[in-house]
């Protein structure tokens, strides 16, 4: 039998033992799958000066769940959860839609800028206050961050006064549908705020010190890490990510429904951060996993309709690869495929590298 | 939950021991007391709903006792027991849920008060648990719809290839209104072997939604003619994605939607939709009517239609300036 270079094989069993290898596959297949059902769906043309097509709305539309699953990832990183991420985008879309509404130059460009920097400022301060319950007072997170995912809808109704409130403003709505040299705004901030957070925490420390804040806390603080200056920031953070993609989500339609808003979007970037590959009892995590996680969502709502799955089953569908894709991923199924791949024992056992 | 459970019993007898030493009476003077529960403030709809009976009450000379739920039923039924106790003369409500509401409406027909559903139904196999239904009938509003493209069936052939492909925008999945929405259209469009519905998803009642599941109808299904949305909502979500594509929402894909809420009728005065059946929440005179009817003994029938009417873009155009909600 002649056998082919070690190298290839090797190539290929590091690619598999990758953490990125089963999503990545999995959205490669979801696509193979989009485009038997429709042949024309990788097909991309320039209409009315900017680029359409498939899969530039499914990048358009999972920039909301990519926004909040970068901020979740860190604070995740920390040892923490974010729960009020959906209610804080409902907050700053009707913030933002309500300044607007009741702005007496309800059209103009220097209205929408002020209505996104109140919107984002309020943002902040549910960041601070989630920061101050789970770092200061000491609360558990999904405890901590529970209360204002409750009492956010209230508050964003309260804004809104319970109406759908619709908005005329070009500038405002150029957030979602606008277009930069041919490419959707919505995603160049996703990407954006991505590629930042990306520099920010691999260029600096930072990253180093969330995870550690994230594995031991205590022990960081002992070794002199700022922790709750450190867990404080990452909730401003998720709580600023939240808000922009709530903006994204209001812009798109021009409109803010607080009852709807962003409902649920937490569980979808806790989704992307967990098929990301960063473990949910904190320290190492990556932030090119969440992005993978997202678009794999993101895709995977664009899959429904477009492949025909009757609305009786997409819940079904859409449980069913997110169970499959992390089964693949979990250590006992990464542990047997390893085994199946390379009966003759070629180097040490991967086990151990999964923690 | 045993827990909570009895503590909310605790609740309600200490509430109702409270209110029975109060004493509060409503005097036999001929005039109505009516007890509403309301579902709570979560649209437009529902606000225009509020306003309709707290107006209609008012101009009838009926006293209301109004509480809102928040959209929970244990709320709803501490309001009911409440006005149990307070003997109203007529209870009405919009029950959140279809389930669960045996035991508080067997305490009211023990206390001898009418019970008045509005708007949705409530699930049990006792019907003289309640006197009457007065509300939307959700398969006529579907056949209205349906009927409305049936007879413009040419019309609305805009690609003239002699088929006319509709797409549907369903409500949120297992609601009242989206089954029935549905089943009223298919009822009506079998009678045209033209039309059919080439694909149909759900949109939640969201304008987010409808705007995405359009973005993907859009793509895969190249000869769309016609967009059926179960709400103005997802209609105007569906607009949206149909101007993205370079189309003319209105002309070069038609649009039939159900509600009637005024950005939907702004749409359509503008004729980027073509056709609205409505679903009035204005249902207070009506409500108001049979509760003097039911006080004074009279024979009310057990389920009472809403009157509804449809919308072509002339009329929008007409109506739109004292439109409430």
């Amino acid at each position: 039998m002649p056998e082919s270079p070690g190298t290839v094989k090797a190539l290929g069993a590091r690619a598999l033992a990758h953490r990125l290898f089963w999503p990545l596959a999995a959205l490669g297949a979801l696509l193979v799958v989009n485009l038997i059902a429709t042949p024309t769906f990788f097909n991309v043309r320039i209409q009315d000066g900017h680029l359409f097509g498939s899969l530039v709305d499914i990048v358009r539309n999972g920039a909301p769940v990519l926004l909040v699953a970068i901020g979740m990832t860190l604070v995740i990183a920390t040892r923490g959860i974010d729960l009020s991420v959906g209610a804080v985008a409902a907050i700053a879309g009707a913030v933002a839609c309500v300044y607007i509404v009741k702005s007496p130059a309800d059209g103009a460009a220097g209205t929408a800028v002020v209505a996104v920097t109140m919107a984002l400022a309020v943002c902040v301060a549910l960041g601070l206050w989630n920061g101050f319950l789970v770092s200061v007072v000491g609360i558990q997170p999904i405890i901590a961050t529970l209360v204002l995912m409750v009492a956010g809808r209230g508050i964003a109704m309260l804004v809104t006064g319970g109406q759908i409130t619709t908005v005329n403003n070009d500038t405002f709505a150029a957030l979602a549908s606008g277009h930069l040299l041919t490419l959707p705004v919505a995603a160049l901030i996703a990407l954006g705020v991505f590629a930042a957070t990306q520099i920010v925490v691999r260029r600096t420390a930072l990253g180093l010190l969330i995870e550690s804040v994230g594995i031991n806390p205590e022990a960081s603080r002992l070794a002199g890490v700022r922790s709750r200056t450190i867990i404080w920031t990452v909730y401003v953070f998720a709580a600023l990510c939240a808000g922009t993609a709530g903006l994204i989500v209001a812009a798109n339609t021009h409109s803010v429904n607080a009852n709807s808003l962003g409902l649920w979007i937490e569980l979808d970037a806790i989704l992307a951060v967990v098929i990301g590959g960063t473990s949910l009892a904190g320290g190492r995590f990556s932030l090119t996993g969440t992005l993978v996680g997202a678009m794999l969502i993101a895709t995977l709502t664009r899959t429904i309709p477009n492949i025909g799955i009757p609305a009786e089953a997409n819940y079904l569908f859409k449980a069913l690869v997110v169970v499959i894709v992390c089964l693949l991923q979990s250590p006992k199924a990464r542990a047997v495929l390893q085994r199946r791949r390379d009966r003759t024992p070629t180097g040490p056992s991967r086990e151990e590298a999964v923690v | 939950m045993k827990k909570t459970l009895t503590a909310l019993c605790a609740l309600a007898i200490g509430g109702m021991s409270l209110s029975a030493c109060g004493g509060s009476e409503a005097a036999d003077d001929g005039s109505i007391t009516m007890g509403f529960a309301q579902v709570g403030a979560e649209s437009g709809w529902r606000t225009a709903n509020t306003t309709s009976i707290q107006e209609s009450a008012k101009e009838a000379g009926i006293e209301l006792k109004f509480s809102d739920a928040q959209q929970k039923q244990e709320n709803q039924i501490k309001s009911i027991r409440s006005y149990i106790q307070q003997k109203v003369d007529v209870i009405a409500f919009s029950p959140v849920v279809e389930t669960g509401w045996d035991a508080v409406l067997q305490e009211a027909k023990r206390a001898k008060i009418p019970v008045v559903l509005t708007d949705r139904a409530v699930d049990t196999e006792d019907t003289s648990l309640y006197v009457t239904f007065i509300g939307s009938d959700f398969v006529e509003e579907g056949e209205k719809a349906g009927q409305w493209l049936v007879d413009n069936a040419d019309a609305s052939d805009v690609d003239k290839d002699g088929a006319v492909n509709v797409v549907e925008l369903q409500g949120t999945t297992g609601s009242a209104p989206a089954i029935d929405r549905k089943k009223g259209f298919e009822d009506k469009i079998s009678a045209d072997s033209k039309i059919k519905i080439t694909a149909s998803q759900t949109g939640d009642f969201t304008r987010d939604g409808g705007k995405q599941v359009m973005e993907a109808f859009l793509q895969s299904e190249p000869k769309i003619d016609v967009v059926y949305a179960h709400n103005d909502d997802m209609g105007l979500g569906a607009i949206e994605a149909i101007k993205a594509a370079g189309k003319k929402p209105g002309t070069d894909i038609k649009i039939i939607t159900v509600d009637a809420v005024k950005d939907g009728m702004t749409a359509l005065a503008a004729g980027e939709i073509n056709f609205i059946v409505e679903c009035s929440p204005l249902l207070g005179p009506q409500l108001m009517d049979v509760a003097e009817k039911v006080v004074a003994g009279e024979e009310v029938p057990e389920r009472i239609v809403t009157e509804e009417t449809t919308f072509t873009p002339e009329q929008a155009a007409e109506v739109l300036p004292d439109r409430k909600y």
